[in-house]
C-alpha cells in the first residue's frame, strides 16, 4: 500500500476569466493566488514556496510580499505549470519550503504584459522565423500534413476535436465559446494556416490560476477536499525549433513525459477515469491520445470523432472545452490543471461521474516541452 | 511588399559560415569527423556524440518535403498565402523553408515529393536558402 505524499489542497481561477482590461498580467497573477488562498484558508504569510513560468517568479514574490525560502521559474511554455507540481513536490519532501504557490497570468487579450518574448530561442529566431512564421498557428501546424499523410488523420477528424470539446464547453458557465457547433461549422471557417482552421485554434483570452500545494499529512487540516498528486509526474523536452522535431507524427516528447508519469504513478490506462491534453490547436489532443498510449498510433483522430471523448463516452477528455472553447492565454497548463482538479473534488460543472484518477499533459512551446501530472482523490492506494 | 522588409537573420559567430555559403549561393551543412553525421542547424560540435571535430561541406541543395502549412495570416514581406515547409535534405538533417515557384494550394504539393534549393536574395548581406519543386524533366 503505497500513501500520498503530496497534495494540492488550494486551486482556484482569476475572478473573471476572458476579457479583463482592469487588469495587468502581474494583477491576474496576484488575483489568481489570493483566490486559491482562500479556497484552503492561508494567508499569504503561510507560503513560503512561488512558482510560475512566463513572468520572473521573483516579481510575483515580491509583488505578493512573500519572501521565500523556494524558487522555481521554469518556463518551458504552457506546460510549465504541470512541471511546477512536480518540482514542488520534490522540494516539498526535500525539506524545502512547506507550502507552494504556483501562480499563472497572463494578458493574452488585452496586453498589459511586461517585456516580450518571453521564451528567447535564438536558432529558431535565426533559422525559422525568416521564414514567415509568426504567430503560433503557423509553426505548431507544421507536423500535421505529415501525420495526414502518414497516418491518414483527416481534417474531419481535427474539425471533430473542435466539435467534442465545445458539448463539454457548453455545459461550463466559465467557457469562452459555448454555443454547440458541428463538423461543418468548423470546416467552414476562416483558413488560417491550411489545414487549420479558425475553430481548430485556441481563443485567446485573459486569465489565470493558481495552485496550493502542502503535504499530505498537512492536507486533511483544510477545508477542501484534497487532490493528491499520484507519483511524481513526468515532464522533458524537444526543443523550440518545430522543424527539429524527431518525428512529425508523434511528440517525443510527450512519450517521455507521458511514460514517466505512468510509471511513478504505477496506474495503467484503464485506471484513468479523466483526462486533459493541452489543446493549444485542434491536432494536440490526437498526439496526446497517441503517445501517452491511450490509442494506438494513427488511431486518436478516429477515437475522438467516434465520440469516445465527448460527454458520456468512456473516456471524457478536455472536459473544461480546452484551449479552443474554454480559455487561452497563452500559457494554458494552470487551466488544464484546474480542470483536473474540479472533477477529482466533483465540483466540475461538467463532472464526469466520480473521477479517482484524472492525468493531466501538457505542452510547452511549439512542440518544445512536455509535463504530465496524475493527480487522485484517494490518500492511499 | 519587397524581400528586404522579409524578417533577416542576424547570423552569430558559430552560423556566420552558413550565411556567407548562402551569399555565394552555397548550402553549407556541418558533418562529424567523429561519427560522420551531417547536421543543421550549424554548431561547433556534433549533436549526436559531441565531437568538436566537425567540417563544413557543401550539401547537394536536393530534398524532399517532409510536411507543409499554407499560412493565410500575414507575415513582413510576404503577400497572400504562403508555404512553410519542413524539407528532409538528401544528407539528413531537416530545415525551414517556404517552397518558392509552386502554387500555395495543397492540390500542388504531395509529402516527400523532390525538392531542389534556390537562393532569395534580400539585403547584401543576406540570401536565405529557399526550395522549389524539382521539374519532372529534371531528373
Amino acid at each position: 500500500m503505497t500513501r500520498a505524499r503530496i497534495a494540492i489542497v488550494g486551486a482556484a481561477e482569476t475572478t473573471r476569466l476572458g476579457k479583463i482590461p482592469e487588469l495587468s498580467q502581474t494583477g491576474l497573477h496576484a488575483d489568481a493566488a489570493l483566490n486559491a488562498l482562500a479556497d484552503c484558508g492561508l494567508t499569504l504569510r503561510d507560503v513560503d514556496g512561488i512558482a510560475t513560468a512566463g513572468h520572473d517568479a521573483a516579481e510575483i514574490a515580491q509583488y505578493l510580499g512573500i519572501t521565500p525560502t523556494w524558487l522555481d521559474g521554469t518556463s518551458v511554455g504552457g506546460c510549465s505549470f504541470i512541471a511546477h507540481v512536480r518540482h514542488a513536490a520534490a522540494a516539498i519532501e526535500a525539506g524545502l519550503c512547506r507550502t507552494v504557490l504556483i501562480t499563472h497570468g497572463e494578458s493574452g487579450r488585452s496586453g498589459h504584459r511586461g517585456h516580450r518574448p518571453i521564451f528567447p530561442a535564438m536558432q529558431q529566431q535565426e533559422f525559422e522565423t525568416p521564414y514567415g512564421v509568426t504567430l503560433p498557428p503557423t509553426r505548431f501546424t507544421l507536423p500535421v500534413a505529415r501525420k495526414m499523410a502518414k497516418d491518414g488523420l483527416t481534417e474531419e477528424q481535427l474539425a471533430a476535436v473542435a466539435v467534442a470539446q465545445r458539448d463539454w464547453a457548453s455545459k461550463h458557465p466559465r467557457a469562452g465559446f459555448r454555443d454547440p457547433i458541428g463538423i461543418d461549422d468548423v470546416l467552414g471557417s476562416r483558413m488560417i494556416a491550411w489545414p487549420f482552421r479558425l475553430l481548430m485554434c485556441c481563443l485567446v483570452s485573459d486569465g489565470g490560476g493558481a495552485l496550493v500545494l502542502t503535504s499530505a499529512e498537512r492536507a486533511k487540516d483544510f477545508p477542501t477536499k484534497p487532490v493528491y498528486l499520484r507519483g511524481t509526474g513526468g515532464e522533458s523536452a524537444e526543443g523550440p525549433m518545430v522543424s527539429q522535431m524527431e518525428d512529425f507524427t508523434s511528440s517525443r516528447a510527450f512519450r517521455t513525459s507521458g511514460g514517466l508519469a505512468f510509471e511513478s504513478a504505477g496506474i495503467t490506462h484503464a485506471d484513468v477515469d479523466h483526462l486533459m491534453i493541452y489543446d493549444a490547436f485542434a491536432h494536440l489532443p490526437i498526439y496526446g491520445l497517441e503517445d501517452l498510449g491511450f490509442v494506438g498510433r494513427g488511431e486518436g483522430g478516429a477515437f475522438i470523432a467516434e465520440g469516445h471523448t465527448r460527454p458520456g463516452g468512456r473516456l471524457p477528455m478536455n472536459t473544461n472545452g480546452g484551449g479552443l472553447s474554454y480559455a487561452h492565454s497563452g500559457m494554458y497548463g494552470m487551466f488544464a490543471l484546474q480542470e483536473g482538479v474540479r472533477q477529482v473534488r466533483g465540483t466540475s460543472p461538467a463532472q464526469a461521474g466520480e473521477v479517482k484518477v484524472s492525468v493531466v499533459h501538457g505542452v510547452g512551446g511549439m512542440f518544445s516541452a512536455a509535463a504530465t501530472a496524475v493527480l487522485t482523490s484517494e490518500a492511499q492506494w | 511588399m519587397s524581400l528586404a522588409d522579409r524578417p533577416l537573420p542576424k547570423p552569430m559567430p558559430e552560423t556566420r559560415h552558413y550565411w556567407e555559403g548562402a551569399r555565394e549561393g552555397r548550402l553549407v551543412l556541418q558533418s562529424c569527423q567523429a561519427c560522420t553525421t551531417a547536421y543543421f542547424p550549424p554548431r561547433p560540435f556534433c549533436p549526436h556524440c559531441g565531437s568538436r571535430e566537425v567540417k563544413t561541406f557543401d550539401a547537394s541543395g536536393r530534398g524532399r518535403l517532409y510536411s507543409f502549412i499554407i499560412n493565410h495570416l500575414p507575415a513582413p514581406g510576404y503577400d497572400g498565402p504562403f508555404i512553410v515547409a519542413a524539407v528532409e535534405l538528401e544528407e539528413g538533417p531537416r530545415m525551414m523553408a517556404n517552397i518558392v515557384d509552386c502554387p500555395a494550394d495543397p492540390a500542388a504539393l504531395t509529402i516527400d515529393m523532390p525538392l531542389e534549393v534556390t537562393f532569395e536574395r534580400r539585403t547584401d548581406e543576406i540570401t536565405v536558402p529557399q526550395f522549389r519543386p524539382v521539374r519532372g524533366d529534371a531528373r
